[in-house]
């Protein structure tokens, strides 16, 4: 079974990740292609352990009314260079308030967890060759961030700058 | 200027270390040259013709006099003792070892520096106004909102895998000095009735292979809201700019694709889910920021002082020094400086690092031991008595940084070219050089006053030919270096894109071709009338009938 980075922790993965829309489904739990979740979704949605991925040009909002019910969604990394799946994820944890397992998927290597975990991300599926162990420790390439993001309020509002409202109403 | 608190030293430090590391990987053969690639390009590693170079940022052009002399020290240790300063403010040392880089890294964080998203497809070091802070024409100071933005784009999570580079120019001046019109994103400072300060929101200007002047999508947003919106642009181009073509994934061309007015849609759209939300600054976030930026101790002083108007009235050399290269200042009884880095012979930017040591004694001497990066490739003391002026020219001439020809046809702004860049069609320099020989006789260039004459030597446009009034680009025909010409390029806030005149040329006939377009500028020019603004009142073809009448 291949190797899954989830909440810092390298773990057996269990999901199987259909890449192409196929007409009749791998026993679950799998991973199925937006196209085919959009196409069959009261019959997919009725299964246990069916998740779904998104490829850099899909629009996260054709799931704002699945958010609740999918247990994993996984966007894909056709290339490191392709970043909009970094979008994806923020939109998908702070616009629709996904909150189950979002995975990344295709082309992720160690040295953009950090990022990756940062836009929403909470597991990882390293490409062919890379040792998951090994990059566990490039999720804390850095403390802490100036920004907003997935995970954490802007730098400005923890770091003491800003009164808190009842001490500035006193 | 801004100083790093823990927080800033941190993340610094903790990229030195993260660097290394990958460094030490792609050594031990762990990581491949294409694995690699990004992530040196997102340290502002480039690997050139003969060595790496490495870009070290400046963030809005401003440095103090001991982050220059930790420059000299990097350019004598590192490099062969010089650095060049680029047209976005930065520096670059052309010479490292790749091994050594990591050690280039913690020298520059030990004096709260970095070469952070120096390259790569991510948001640029922020530039702006040179004269930020001390020109008489600033409705408001930029630097705090240059650092909140600078702060917001480093390791921005989102947006460090966008389709292409990303720059933002910022200004508060009424003056364009930071050419926000030929910015993928250029921010007005400005005032509302209720003296409010906002901004106004410029999208997809951009030189390179397909020049376009920007577009205002926004003339108010609050401050507040400026990284809000920021992040609306941002995510709108991360997601629907191009990919599949690199010369098409700026996001001018998103913008011309859409239409500024339905772009501007989709960002105010995205920005209607963002307003009011985690990234709305506080005032005590401005605050804060603004308080790195309070005006040095000035003397309060009446007026022009009389020695150095009896100076400039005595002595032709320094009253020509003066007339080009001091610049008024809000501030009676002072001046800002510009110190020329295009002396005839020297690369146009380049400095070497006994230059830059002795520059930095003299910005703690002269003015308050702080200096600014200009994008035309100088260096500029902002804050200089009047009274001081002459004792400074004098030591600035022992230094060769007196060349009186600010913004004269010799100010020549210019890429590093084909004798270091691995992108090159066509040398820079040597054509800088000889078109400075040529033009040496220094009354002729005060006659014809002012004029931006810019040189690249490919298409990226680092040497900005668009917006010169004489832009000159290399092109490469048949694997020999030719050199095509523009006129009635312009920046600021009539920024235009400059027209080609014909067919290019060899770099030996250059000197001649500027010669004859200047020719026919004194012919045809109304009196006190720049070179460009006869290009705009008779458009390009009495010139182009000179230099080709002449030529063929």
């Amino acid at each position: 079974m291949p190797q899954l980075i989830k909440s810092g922790a390298v773990i057996q993965d269990r999901w199987t990740l259909l890449r192409e829309p196929a007409a009749a489904l791998p026993s679950s739990p799998v991973i199925v292609p937006l196209a085919t979740w959009l196409a069959s979704r009261a019959e997919l949605a009725a299964c246990a352990d069916v998740g779904v991925w998104l490829a850099p040009t899909d629009d996260p909002a054709l799931l704002a009314a699945d958010v609740a019910a999918l247990p994993v969604i996984a966007v894909d990394f056709p290339r490191v260079a392709d970043g909009r799946g970094y979008s994806i994820a923020r939109l998908l944890r702070e616009r629709y308030a996904y909150q189950g397992e979002l995975r990344a998927v295709g082309d992720v290597a160690r040295d953009q967890l950090y990022f990756l975990h940062q836009a929403g991300f909470d597991a990882f599926v390293l490409r062919d060759g890379k040792d998951a162990q090994d990059a566990l420790a490039s999720l804390r390439d850095f403390t802490d961030g100036y920004q907003a993001t997935a995970r954490r309020t802007p730098w400005f509002r923890r770091s003491g700058v800003v009164m808190p409202a009842a001490a500035s109403e006193s | 200027m801004y100083r790093y608190d823990a927080f800033d030293q941190r993340l610094v430090d903790e990229r030195v270390a993260q660097f290394r590391d990958q460094t030490r990987r792609y050594l031990a053969g762990e990581l491949t040259e294409d694995e690699f690639r990004p992530l040196r390009l997102q340290n502002g590693l480039y690997i050139q013709k003969f060595a790496p170079m490495l870009r070290v940022a400046i963030p809005y052009g401003l440095l103090s006099s001991r982050q220059l002399r930790m420059l000299a020290h990097i350019g004598r240790k590192y490099d062969k003792g010089y650095g060049h300063f680029t047209t976005r403010q930065n520096i670059q040392f052309n010479w490292p070892q790749l091994a050594e880089v990591p050690d280039i890294l913690a020298d520059l964080a030990s004096v709260e520096m970095h070469a952070i998203q120096t390259s790569g497809n991510c948001v640029r070091n922020i530039t702006s106004d040179h004269f930020a802070g001390a020109a008489g024409d600033e409705i408001v100071d930029p630097r705090p909102y240059n650092e909140l933005i600078r702060q917001w784009s480093t390791f921005h999570p989102e947006f460090a895998y966008l389709p292409r580079k990303f720059k933002i120019a910022i200004t508060g001046a009424t003056t364009d000095r930071a050419a926000i019109l030929v910015h993928d994103i250029g921010l007005q400072a400005v005032r509302s009735d209720d003296g409010d300060v906002g901004f106004r929101v410029i999208v997809g200007g951009g030189l390179g292979r397909t020049p376009i002047i920007g577009h205002v999508i926004r003339e108010f947003l609050p401050r507040a809201e400026i990284l809000n919106y920021l992040d609306a642009i941002l995510r709108v181009y991360n997601r629907f700019g191009r990919r599949d073509n690199m010369y098409k994934a700026r996001i001018k061309i998103l913008v011309k694709e859409q239409t500024p007015a339905v772009f501007a849609q989709h960002v105010e759209a995205e920005w209607e889910h963002l307003k009011g939300g985690p990234a709305t600054v506080p005032d005590e976030e401005v605050a804060r920021l603004a308080a790195h930026f309070t005006p040095p101790p000035y003397e309060t002083l009446d007026g022009d002082d009389t020695g150095f108007r009896s100076a400039v009235a005595d002595n032709r050399a320094f009253s020509n020094w003066v007339k080009r290269n001091v610049f008024p200042h809000k501030k009676p009884g002072y001046a800002i400086v510009t110190l020329s880095l295009k002396k005839t012979g020297v690369p146009p930017g380049d400095a070497t690092s006994d230059q830059m040591d002795t520059v930095a004694d003299l910005a703690d001497a002269y003015s308050f031991g702080e200096l600014t990066v200009s994008h035309e490739q100088n260096l500029i003391f902002t804050d200089v008595r009047q009274s001081q002026l002459l004792a400074l020219w004098s030591e600035l001439k022992d230094l060769g940084l007196a060349t009186p020809n600010i913004g004269l046809l010799t100010d020549i702004v210019c890429c590093p070219g084909g004798d270091f860049c691995s992108l090159a069609n066509a040398k820079s320099i040597p054509i800088a050089e000889a078109i400075q020989r040529r033009f040496d006789d220094l009354d002729y260039l005060h006659d014809l006053g002012d004029i931006d004459l810019n040189i690249s030597g490919c298409m990226n446009a680092c040497g900005h030919h668009h917006v010169g009034h004489i832009g000159i680009l290399g092109v490469d025909k048949n694997g020999s270096e030719w050199y095509q010409v523009t006129i009635g390029g312009t920046q600021g806030e009539r920024a235009a894109i400059g027209k080609v005149i014909g067919p290019s040329f060899a770099a030996h006939e250059m000197p001649d071709i500027v010669a004859r377009l200047l020719d026919a500028y004194v012919a045809h020019r109304h009196e006190d009338e720049r070179f460009v603004d006869t290009v705009r009142r008779l458009g390009i073809d009495p010139f182009k009938e000179r230099v080709y009448a002449a030529a063929h």
